[in-house]
């Protein structure tokens, strides 16, 4: 059994005050294992993230990660935790005014003062892991959508950090790429012994390298396990989810008056 | 009753939400303000934000300054020449750009130029997750991206406004003396026996200087603060370029005021 790098205790968030989007979530992620967080979109599995490396705050609860209460940092404590973990975005966000090199440069140059043989060095130690070391000198704009990730992914690990956190990195890529991420994430996860939390709703391509998956819906942790007893569970929701049937325990229609008193009423209520 | 409640309830709302906005915005502008050692540590970030918002600014600024000062040269002469006053063009030149229109003006044109362009970066920078992603790279963008340039905005717009000064007379000399006629002598001697430095030329300095830190502050607040979609950056960058122009100009009546009304 191995340890727990982030325990999530009875978390409560709210963007405005009125809609919980967390409502009481416990969770647990295991050291060393690829952690998979899942759940239909708009479910706040992005916000889980974010809650993790201290983006945002729950309105209760607790969130700590390393033995560390996340939320109860201080500003310059936060920013030293921050500097092992790494997150991959959606989009990349790779900093468009720098080439590749200079991006995976950018973190060791704001905390570190090493000299320019050795950041070349390990820049292109990660270039070489994510298979990208001849694109250097390209720029952001020059780069495909997975070519952008893969950079995004080296600059993430250039601190090497112990925990890494991927926002959806299946969405929007080819058939190959796809392959490639997901080979590469569960590569570095092995090769560098660290513990990933990947965010997404591609039940094939997660449960395929997650060690143990959670799933979310309407702010509570509706099931959890790893992809096989996920697969096999009788849950009706979990099989709604993995088989991914247009209605079930998840409604397909956003809560709304009664569809005939909405017609009749002729006007906005 | 009901309507009355209401509208009470609408103004409740709109102070409460009017001080939350300024409560955010200053509690931001103390962040940028901490941000000063590290600009100072590293003065190649600042050197690099000056260029884009200072030196690409000088080429509108030394224009409109040319403009500025040959039409109120012949709009002056035209009527001081009326009166038999038109050795006095000088001072007329001089002591509205020096007061009014090199300050007003240059943060004008400053707000345009510069400040809608901070604000539309940084906007994109967090439409685009780049700010979010620095924070998880343990870089905080408020000292790293913002502070170089507001620091960069607040010493290049009192130097902007003074080459505007500069450039406006001269170019109101030009009209002045080389097409009207006017005693050239004349011209610089009314200029060097009433313009006094400490009251004008300082005075039009420090109101540059509030206009500096108001404008850039307000441009680095609305595009950290925009709403991450286009739609979003758009509304920031007019809202900056809107809010600028009349926190200049009613700064301007309040700095006119103080200096210049005793």
């Amino acid at each position: 059994m191995s340890n727990t790098l982030i325990k999530i205790r009875d978390v409560y968030f709210s963007w405005d005050g009125k809609r919980d989007i967390y409502a009481g979530v416990d969770l647990d992620i295991p050291e060393g294992k690829i952690t998979a967080i899942m759940g239909p979109s708009g479910t706040g599995k992005t916000t889980l993230l974010r809650l993790i490396g201290g983006q945002l705050k729950p309105t209760s609860g607790s969130v700590e990660v390393a033995g560390q209460e996340i939320p109860k940092l201080k500003r310059k404590e936060l920013y030293l935790a921050r500097r092992k973990m790494g997150m991959l975005f959606q989009s990349g966000a790779l900093l468009t005014d720098l080439n590749v090199f200079e991006n995976i440069a950018f973190p060791i140059r704001e905390h570190y003062e090493f000299s320019e043989s050795m950041i070349r060095d390990i820049v292109l130690m990660k270039l070489e892991l994510v298979g990208l070391r001849g694109a250097r000198q390209l720029m952001p704009a020059e780069l495909s959508g997975g070519m952008k990730r893969r950079v995004a992914l080296a600059r993430a690990i250039a601190l090497d950090p112990f925990l890494m956190m991927y926002d959806e990195p299946f969405t929007g890529l080819d058939p190959v790429t796809l392959g490639t991420i997901v080979s590469l994430i569960k590569e570095l996860n092995d090769a560098l012994g660290l513990t990933s939390v990947i965010v997404s709703h591609d039940i094939g391509e997660t449960f395929s390298i997650a060690d143990h998956v959670c799933i979310l819906s309407e702010g509570k942790v509706m099931a959890t396990g790893s992809p096989e007893e996920l697969k096999n569970s009788d849950s009706a929701f979990v099989k709604q989810f993995v088989n991914g049937h247009p209605d079930g325990p998840m409604p397909f229609h956003f809560p709304a008056d009664e569809y005939t008193q909405d017609l009749l009423a002729g006007k906005d209520l | 009753m009901n309507g009355l409640f209401n509208f009470l309830q609408s103004i409740g709302a709109f102070v409460i939400d009017s001080l939350a906005s300024l409560g955010r915005s200053v509690s931001f502008l103390i962040n940028v303000l901490l941000g000063f050692k590290e600009v100072v540590l590293r003065p190649s970030l600042l050197v690099r934000e000056i260029y884009s918002v200072g030196v690409l600014s000088l080429l509108i600024i030394f224009f409109s300054a040319i403009f500025v000062g040959m039409v109120v040269s012949l709009l002056g002469y035209t009527i001081l020449v009326d009166f038999g006053g038109e050795e006095s063009l000088g001072l007329l030149v001089s002591l509205t750009l020096v007061r009014e229109l090199a300050p007003v003006l240059g943060a004008l044109l400053f707000s345009g130029r510069a400040g809608s362009a901070l604000t539309a970066e940084i906007g994109l920078m967090k439409a685009t997750e780049q700010l979010a992603s620095m924070e998880m790279m343990a870089v905080d963008p408020v000292r790293r991206i913002v502070a170089p340039r507001f620091f960069a905005g607040l010493i290049s717009l009192p130097i902007l406004t003074i080459i505007f000064m500069a450039v406006g007379v001269y170019s109101g000399y030009l009209v002045g003396s080389e097409w009207k006629g006017v005693d050239a002598g004349a011209f610089w001697s009314q200029i060097q026996n009433k313009v006094e430095f400490r009251h004008d030329i300082i005075n039009g300095i420090i109101k540059s200087i509030v206009f500096a830190f108001v404008v850039t502050w307000i441009a680095v607040y609305q595009g950290y603060n925009a709403m991450p979609t286009s739609e979003g950056v758009s509304r920031a960058t007019t809202n900056s370029v809107v809010y600028s122009a009349l926190a200049i100009l009613g700064l301007d009546f309040v700095l006119t005021a103080i200096m210049f009304a005793s």
